[in-house]
């Protein structure tokens, strides 16, 4: 069950396209849902399917689509680091590295206390910027260093 | 930074992005003239031909050509679509420029509904980027409040509605047509072409797209016409350009100089190379294009045709720089890695050749190399390219080629000598990350 306020918030997106074309807020809707229930679970899609009207198994399809969308749970604090060549350049191999030893995690797995993820990720169109961190994709963060990368799990804590 | 061109010259406030901002820097005039002169939309498409403009998206297709195509007089909907999914590694040249002018895009859009008749547009904008899709939702709230937006815009009788689409981490929604399908809520995968967007686009309908830095390009030639773009570059490659520049260099950013501007001068601006070391090779155009050592390139001018001539591709004017620590193998294996996990999966050729060509480089960079493996790598290229409905496959292959091309050598050495010709230290030191260490 998504709550009222997801259930507005999902309205207005819909309300971006031609009437006829509720599914083009399929994306926004899913992205909504994961940012309440913290991960998208059957029972999630579905209810994203029903409001949309759409058959559950086209939300799963796009829901497994894009790599922001987590289809397990993950830790109150995700993040997705960029390894990516132009980013490795400056360090962002090398601010995961640093991540994993002080998190005591790889890729893909949560910290026992539940409160820290990590992730791999691919271009976020910041190389400008890096090392560059997502933080529950929605909070970007430039020029990761140790010192910054400290901070940052201080603040998080 | 930005003292050269007009894209990115509002920079230096966090507030300036806003409209009064826009306005008083002579934002929307370009419109205002429009609707108070009431120009011809083929007027306007005439003037971009002009220009010279070239998508600034990776292509270079000549946009005042590309607006040509829209049947005008079809009755339906229309749609303008603006390409903001910038994810090609090395390119982060659009988020700038909607992050210190998004009104300078959605102008461009304005306008572009207009030339090619649509009521209706859409600005696609990157996954990672919400604080800059939020910005850009506000600058329409904005847009809209003004009556710049909306019905009967600025009194006239011509109306244009504009939203913002969120992306979601997909590589392969920066294609045109996987873009479409995006938007239509389904999973991002390219079209057949024929037919192409302009006659079945967005829900089937005609419909061109852009990118953002082609929309932010349209008010500064309509207010100073087409000839006067053209001169700030050089013919066939009109305008200033913003090159995004990554890597080994001291400042990396974005740096907007007018086409046919040296190599040479932009690595300076970017603040030469990191602790002064020496130039090994540089990928011009983002990481789909060819690698090209720095001999080559340090001879090179920055246009489409210079780079094309040199054997790459300006693409979308993405720069990644290294430096002799630089492992061209490692190098190599994290683009081949990067191509494979973001393949659609639709053609044969790219699922399996993406997966084909990662496996090999990488048992080269981790010392199973094998004699044939060189021969191999081109093999599986050549049944790659040209054989998908995408570009993305032909992507994949050309940095392959490109860097055995130029540094075959440090492959043939990683395979006989099972460990890498840079050592391992130095390869860490080049990264800077440990430097308080």
């Amino acid at each position: 069950m998504l709550s009222q306020d997801a259930i507005q918030k999902i309205d207005r997106e819909i309300a971006k396209y031609p009437a006829e074309q509720k599914q083009s807020a399929v994306m926004a809707a899913l992205a909504i849902a994961q940012m309440e229930k913290g991960w998208l679970s059957t029972e999630t899609i579905e209810a994203v399917a029903g409001h949309l009207g759409m058959a559950p198994v086209a939300v799963y399809e796009v829901a497994s689509f894009y790599n922001m969308y987590d289809l397990a749970p993950v830790g109150k604090v995700k993040i997705t680091v960029c390894t990516n060549l132009p980013c490795a350049l400056s360090g962002g191999v090398h601010a995961a590295d640093y991540l994993k030893q002080k998190l005591g995690i790889g890729f893909n797995e949560t910290t026992p206390d539940g409160r820290f993820t990590l992730k791999e990720g691919e271009c976020m169109g910041a190389c400008g910027d890096a090392p560059v961190l997502l933080v529950n994709n929605v909070r970007m963060c430039s020029f990761m260093q140790p010192e910054q990368i400290d901070r940052l799990l201080g603040e998080c804590q | 930074m930005g003292a050269l061109g007009f894209i990115l010259n509002a920079e230096e406030g966090e507030r300036s992005w806003r409209l009064a901002e826009y306005v008083k820097r002579g934002g929307y005039s370009a419109l205002k003239k429009i609707i108070d002169e009431n120009i011809p939309p083929e007027n306007i498409v005439a003037e971009l031909k002009k220009s010279s403009l070239r998508g600034r998206g990776g292509a270079g297709f000549p946009t005042g050509l590309k607006w040509s195509f829209m049947p005008r007089q079809f009755p339906g909907a229309k749609y303008v679509v603006c390409n903001s999914d910038e994810g090609e590694p090395g390119t982060f040249k659009d988020r700038d420029i909607l992050r210190w002018n998004p009104h300078m895009v959605i102008e461009g859009m304005i306008i572009a509904g207009y030339a090619m008749g649509c009521a209706r547009g859409y600005n696609y904008i990157h996954g990672e980027i919400w604080e800059i899709y939020k910005r850009f939702e506000e600058a329409l709230e904005e847009a809209r409040a003004a009556k710049l937006l909306g019905p009967n815009i600025l009194g006239s009788d011509f109306s244009f509605e504009l939203q913002a689409h969120h992306g979601y981490g997909a590589y392969i929604c920066g294609e045109e047509t996987a873009l479409l399908e995006s938007i239509e809520g389904k999973k991002g995968q390219p079209r057949f072409k024929p037919p192409f967007p302009a006659s079945f686009g967005l829900y089937g309908k005609p419909t061109t797209i852009n990118n953002t830095e082609t929309f932010a390009s349209v008010p500064y030639i309509i207010n100073q016409g087409g000839e006067k773009f053209l001169e700030l570059g050089k013919p066939n490659n009109g305008g200033t350009k913003l090159f995004s520049v990554s890597g080994h260099v001291n400042r990396p950013g974005n740096f907007e100089v007018p086409m046919g501007t040296p190599f040479r001068d932009l690595l300076e601006m970017a603040g030469g190379m990191r602790s002064g070391r020496k130039l090994k090779g540089v990928i011009p155009g983002g990481s789909s294009s060819p690698v090209l050592p720095a001999d080559v390139i340090m001879e090179c001018t920055l246009d489409y045709d210079s780079i094309a001539k040199a054997g790459s591709m300006l693409g979308s004017g993405a720069v990644i720089v290294m430096d002799e620590t630089t492992c061209m193998v490692r190098a190599l294996e994290r683009l081949s890695y990067f191509y494979f996990e973001e393949s659609c999966g639709q053609c044969t050729p790219c699922r399996e050749g993406t997966g084909w060509l990662y496996r090999v480089v990488h048992r080269i960079e981790h010392g199973e190399g094998r004699p044939e493996d060189l021969d191999l790598l081109n093999s599986v290229t050549e049944n790659i390219m040209g054989r998908t409905i995408c570009a993305l496959g032909d992507a994949a292959s050309m940095p392959v080629r490109g860097f055995l091309k130029h540094f075959g050598a440090e492959f043939e050495y990683h395979i006989q000598n099972k460990k890498c010709l840079v050592p391992e230290d130095v390869q860490r030191a080049g990264s800077g990350f440990f430097k308080a260490a």
